[in-house]
């Protein structure tokens, strides 16, 4: 059985996981039984390393040890994957997106992103409470018009990579625009700030980063209704 | 600024509240010379809408002068006269160059809650619930329009206010109505509920040329206005026992060719479905009373149009879908995609053909609008029409 529980996790896992036991068996009920098996259960995981629940949902807390220079190793972190269809040709939407430094504008917790050169790129994500993140990124895979593939550069604090596919949709209804995005989410203050940028449903976040997007470029500008008059203020 | 706003079921206030900014370059800012309590700001008071918060400003129907224009609008200018569409568009995405106006794809910052219902969301709608946008609407003395050279439709000078101001929703839903019955020579239209858009299908199926119209309700005025003003055949559903077999009979025992549901989401009625529907809605289990439609797609004869410009919002039960099928009806709906027909209609109110503003019954001040919701809700002073000047 491999492990997916992180070390520090194990052992919170096997003392909360006694003293549910003990409260529970103290309590002679039913109830009390069930929240001594619950408690029985979490000592288990602790002292495996193995949750069943992660492994069901296809996550882990443990620590990579193959130790391979990849930013989201193969079966590790969270994949999110979004299509919008925007009434621009794909070259236009390919330009816009090459330059990396428009993606704040409709990417809503992504606080800026800075070119260093023709492959490289700073990116710095908005945190709570004023605590930003940031990371260097490198383009390695590109095909004009069609793709763009990224990924957070060996080394970097919060590793993530992601990519973005360009296709004529069907009639002239303009282009399908996929984007993929994995991230490994960190434990600790970067944890925080990596999940605020995907937000806390990171399916949701993508969805409405793209429909900004498609508003951006359909329109010029984004639809809100912020600041406006109300019988509140 | 005062502007009504929504406060919770049954309750609405004028309040002063901060003028509106422009916000987007393509915005405009009017400031508001006539403004109208619509049906379906009814379903809003009776708090059967979800997703409205305390302090929403109201009002999709509203008409004024132009005041301020963002850096990206073009065509209009300060000191212009327009008329507002209810149904936001940007007129850039695929659907609006279809002219599907009001299924535009980019005007609802809140699309995702729509889209949690329905699937996919249509356009912004002002002063409708936040899963419309949540725009500030038009009750109130200014209003911002967004995407203002394809969302505000210059009027000439010369026609009154009161002859225009229902382009922006209830003339153009009630023609589209109409023009969705596809009404040939000789057909016979039935029309359920003669609330201003029920009257105005009334008119435009007249218009398009039906032969007989039936104008169905239970409220005697608005029957005689159908009759008087566009010869509709009054039925006055509350004096029979059986609504259908009364339609069937009074249609040579066929059915109307087409029918309209002008009435929606809480419709009236006395048989058991509807009794059935009010018990369940009041229980939350269910948004939307259908007791019209249901009997619309009775009564319609083999191979007719059920036309809905009611406005449904939610799940309903019992509707007799099989009775739809095996009778090969042709159903068509949907919010109005106004801007198609604001300029064929102004041509027609300039040329005579139609006065819209034979329905207003109550001029009154945006100060007299808790009042007035009220007796539109309850039909007292024989209401039809509610029209406000800020």
């Amino acid at each position: 059985m491999d492990t997916n529980v992180a070390h520090a996790e194990r052992w919170l896992s096997v003392i909360a996981g006694s003293a549910l036991t003990a409260y529970g068996l103290k309590r002679r009920s039913a109830p009390g039984f069930l929240i001594g098996a619950l408690g029985a259960a979490l000592v288990w995981r602790g002292a495996t390393g193995f949750c069943p629940v992660y492994g069901a949902a296809g996550f882990s807390t443990a620590e990579d040890d193959d130790g391979r220079p990849v930013s989201v190793p193969y079966g590790r972190g969270i994949q999110v994957e979004k299509t919008v269809t925007i009434n621009a040709s794909p070259e236009s939407l390919y330009q816009f997106w090459r330059n990396f430094e428009n993606l704040p504008r409709f990417m809503e917790n992504l606080e800026s992103v800075e070119v260093i050169d023709a492959k490289r790129s700073r990116w710095v994500a908005d945190g709570p409470a004023g605590m930003d993140a940031d990371w260097e990124a490198e383009i390695i895979n590109e095909i004009p018009n069609e793709l763009i593939g990224w990924r957070s550069v060996e080394g970097s604090r919060i590793s993530n990579a992601g990519s973005v596919h360009f296709t004529p949709a069907s009639g002239g209804r303009g282009t399908e625009v996929k984007v993929v995005l994995r991230y490994d989410p960190p434990g600790g203050k970067l944890g925080a700030v990596i999940s605020r940028m995907f937000g806390e449903d990171p399916d949701w976040q993508v969805h409405e980063d793209l429909r900004r997007l498609k508003m951006l470029i359909e329109t010029g500008e984004i639809a809100t209704i912020q600041d406006q008059p109300s019988g509140r203020n | 600024m005062r502007a009504v706003c929504w406060w919770g079921k049954g309750d609405v206030r004028v309040l002063d509240v901060p003028d509106p900014e422009i916000l987007n370059p393509h915005d405009a800012i009017v400031r508001v010379t006539l403004t109208a309590i619509c049906g379906s700001d009814l379903h809003l008071f009776d708090g059967v809408v979800p997703t409205m918060l305390r302090g929403d400003i109201l009002g999709h129907e509203f008409m004024g002068e132009i005041v301020e224009v963002g850096s990206e609008v073009k065509r209009l200018k300060v000191g212009d006269r327009v008329i507002v569409p209810f149904p936001i568009a940007c007129g850039r995405c695929w659907f609006c160059q279809n002219k599907l106006w009001s299924l535009c794809d980019n005007t609802n910052p809140n699309a995702w809650m729509v889209e949690a219902i329905t699937g996919y969301a249509g356009s912004g709608i002002y002063g409708y619930s936040h899963m419309y946008g949540g725009y500030a609407g038009g009750q109130a003395e200014y209003a911002r329009v967004v995407f203002a050279d394809t969302n505000a439709v210059k009027i000439p000078a010369g026609i009154p206010d009161e002859k225009v101001l229902f382009l922006t929703d209830i003339l153009p839903t009630g023609y589209m109505a109409a023009e969705n019955c596809d009404i040939r020579p000789g057909d016979t239209v039935a029309v359920w509920g003669c609330g201003p858009v029920g009257l105005f299908a009334i008119a435009s199926a007249r218009l398009l040329g039906a032969e007989r119209i039936l104008a169905i309700d239970r409220i005697p005025e608005r029957l005689a206005l159908a009759q008087e003003q566009w010869g509709a055949e009054p039925l006055n559903y509350e004096d029979v026992d059986d609504p259908f077999d009364d339609i069937k009979q009074r249609t040579g025992g066929r059915g109307p060719d087409k029918c309209i549901d002008a009435v929606g989401m809480e419709g009236h009625g006395h048989t058991a479905d509807a009794i059935y529907d009010r018990v369940k809605q009041a229980l939350r289990v269910q948004f939307d009373r259908a007791h019209s439609l249901r009997q619309a797609l009775h009564a319609c004869r083999k191979g007719g149009t059920v036309s809905i410009p009611g406005v449904y919002a939610g799940l309903i039960d019992k509707v007799p879908f099989g009775t739809a099928f095996a009778k090969g009806l042709t159903l068509k709906m949907g919010q109005t995609h106004v801007h198609n027909y604001t300029g064929p209609l102004l041509a027609r109110i300039e040329k005579g053909e139609i006065d819209p503003s034979v329905i207003i019954t109550h001029r009154v001040g945006l100060d007299d609008a808790p009042e007035m919701y009220e007796i539109f809700r309850d039909k007292e002073e024989d209401c039809i029409k509610v029209v406000m000047k800020p």
